[in-house]
């Protein structure tokens, strides 16, 4: 909220007011709730509300107001209506809801669709001209392929059923079967995910949907452990473990895309548009794949092991194409 | 903020907007109580006090009365600065407020809010509990976001260091930018590259440095015909494959490619004939390569020598 800033109050002043009078009489523990501000700070809001006067001549004061035994009221108020809404404010909402009505589209039936469009249609109309920028910002949410899986989620999550999942795991290129107790559909980034107890790994986890390769609705009920946490979001969707393993690659130019992709802990320039990143994961499979992937774009500095290991996978493969291709590589 | 000068600015709205005619200078002054005796030190007061209300999106108009006035006065138009009525539903408020989630770590986090805060002050219930079962969420975004949608809002040219895929220095770009997308969960820029004289995209997380104004607002028009999701999908978009490959692939291994196979033939040896679909032989051999001794190359010649060279590549 812009409260914290310097003109936070003023912007909140300007709105306390119609708030109220639209409500025409309300809680002040409510109000505070809405503002989030403590009940002392809205106090001294109300207070400075009612102390502003103005001259014309004679002194008059252009808002009255009162707070006793807790309900304000606004008799007379010079300030009855909300300010229009910002280009910012305007588009900040309407970006979020057309993604929403993607996401509706899309067939996860969010919120019922018609509710999207009448608000947004409504925003637009308020807003007036502020709405118009807005246009030219988009969040596109990824087509599933298989639109079944997320009615079938759906339909799991509504009734609180189990759902049997035959998952691709890209990083350890394994389909993996897993009964998960689904808790909450994410959409996040313009990606959906299901996030559930995973009865396998006996721990909570996010299955991104279009690595779904199968999915049953069990007649089993979903038990999710009371001390199951969700993934706090605004810590962002993958959060290291300090059990991670460490790694430390080095790559070129052609590389440097492996930073954008993955969430690194540390990225350094080397010069040459060469770059370090360290990152950590729980599954060094996972790494030995990128190095292949990499080739000569990118080496595995520590650990040294893991870097020999990704030798041994290359070396294991060219020996598949023909003995002299593996005579030439080892020789 | 000081809380003398909150009230000062409080007064200058409720003043301007309750007067339908255009005030004076020495008028407000006489209206508002809080200003200087100064006229000189009233009037760099009053100047910053404008320049205040402006940027909070109060609509301050400057004009006279009457022809005869000598002075210019300000005022504000009750029709311009108020909110209008806007009545939701029960699930469309739930579904604002839902929307209002989505940037809460993200750029224009504070802006949801502020927006959040004018409607409930025009008597919409929005509460802040999220729809039960889902949660939509952007997450905090690239660090040229918040210059780029600046410059888009207010049609003004940019100039940024550029870092395009594979490059070993960052260049710098000079671009019109029309539009700002996300896709697969990524921020990209649209518009027109003053340098190359054509439409460009560009990935947000490769512009290295700050993004610099290289033009007055209003000075970017965007081209009518220009739909900036529709550049950005053309530009990500792989060409169709033109090419298909037979792989040998191991039984129970290699299900990145099964994906996108046209056909698997289960063999009697421990491996599949696998036909897939591709395009572009280098991505592709780097692909097929991260799949280690899980798969192996039988045709076309140049894939499975791009495959070798790619092994090698590791082996170096």
């Amino acid at each position: 909220m812009t409260t914290g800033t310097s003109s936070g109050r003023l912007q909140r002043l300007l709105a306390l007011v119609p708030y109220v009078v639209s409500r025409k009489v309300v809680g002040l523990a409510e109000t505070a709730a809405a503002f989030g501000i403590t009940e002392r700070e809205l106090v001294d809001d109300l207070n400075l509300l009612w102390c502003v006067e103005l001259r014309s001549p004679d002194p008059y004061c252009p808002i009255d107001l009162s707070y006793e035994g807790g309900e304000i009221e606004v008799s007379q108020a010079g300030l009855d209506r909300p300010l229009r809404l910002a280009v910012d404010e305007a588009s900040a909402l309407l970006v979020a809801l057309r993604m929403l009505a993607e996401v509706g589209q899309a067939g996860a039936g969010l919120a019922e669709g018609s509710a999207l469009s009448r608000t947004i249609a409504k925003l637009e109309a308020a807003a007036g001209e502020a709405a118009g920028p807005s246009a030219q910002v988009a969040v596109q949410v990824d087509k599933i392929a298989q639109q079944t899986v997320l009615d079938q989620l759906r339909d799991a999550l509504a009734r609180g059923r189990r759902v049997h999942l035959t998952y691709y795991v890209p990083g350890r290129d394994e389909a993996t079967e897993r009964d998960v107790d689904p808790m909450r559909l994410l959409i996040v980034e313009g990606r959906t995910y299901l996030e559930g107890w995973c009865r396998r790994a006996e721990a909570v986890r996010l299955f991104r949907l279009d690595r779904v390769l199968g999915l049953s609705v069990l007649t089993a009920a979903a038990e999710v452990p009371a001390n199951a946490e969700p993934k706090d979001l605004d810590q962002g969707l993958f959060r290291p473990s300090p059990e991670d393993l460490h790694v430390v690659i080095e790559l070129s130019p052609h590389g440097r895309w492996v930073a954008e992709y993955y969430p690194c802990e540390e990225v350094t320039e080397l010069g040459d548009g060469r770059l370090r990143v360290e990152l950590r994961t729980p599954d060094s499979r996972w790494v030995r794949r990128l190095a292949l992937r990499l080739g000569e774009s990118g080496r595995i500095i520590a650990p040294a092991s893991l870097d020999e290991q990704v030798r041994a996978d290359a070396a294991a493969a060219l020996a598949q194409y023909a003995p002299q291709v593996a005579d030439q590589a080892s020789g | 903020m000081s809380r003398r000068k909150t009230e000062r600015l409080l007064g200058l709205v409720v003043c301007l907007l309750s007067s339908e005619r255009y005030l004076t200078a020495l008028q407000i002054r006489a209206a508002v109580p809080g200003y200087p005796e100064s006229f000189e030190a009233f009037k760099r007061m009053f100047e910053r006090d404008k320049e205040e209300l402006r940027e909070l999106g109060i609509p301050l108009e400057t004009g006279s009365n009457s022809p005869l006035d000598e002075e210019a006065g300000y005022r504000i138009p009750r029709q311009a600065y108020v909110l209008p009525e806007i009545r939701l539903e029960p699930d469309e408020a739930a579904v604002l407020s839902l929307a209002a989630g989505v940037w809460r770590r993200a750029e224009l986090a504070g802006a949801a809010a502020g927006a959040l805060l004018k409607l409930r002050a025009a008597g919409v219930d929005a509460e802040e509990t999220p729809q039960p079962g889902i949660e939509p969420r952007l997450q905090a975004g690239e660090a040229a976001f918040g210059p780029l949608w600046q410059a888009v809002r207010d049609r003004r040219p940019v100039t940024f260091a550029y870092r395009a895929a594979g490059r070993s220095e960052p260049q710098q770009r000079r671009l019109e930018p029309w539009g700002v997308v996300n896709r697969h969960g990524r921020w990209y820029v649209a518009g027109h590259d003053r340098d190359r004289d054509a439409a460009r995209v560009f990935r947000l997380s490769r512009i290295e440095g700050p993004v610099g104004f290289s033009g007055p607002a209003g000075s970017v028009a965007v081209p009518e015909d220009v739909d900036v999701r529709e550049t950005v999908r053309e530009w990500d978009t792989q060409p169709p494959p033109q090419r298909s490959a037979v792989l040998r692939v191991r039984e129970g291994a290699g299900h990145g490619i099964r994906r996108y196979a046209t056909s698997v033939r289960p063999g009697a040896d421990g491996w599949d004939l696998v036909e897939a679909p591709f395009s572009d032989v280098g991505w592709f051999a780097e692909q097929l390569a991260s799949f280690g001794r899980s798969v192996v190359v039988t045709e076309p010649t140049d894939l499975r020598e791009a495959v070798i060279t790619q092994l090698k590549g590791a082996l170096a």
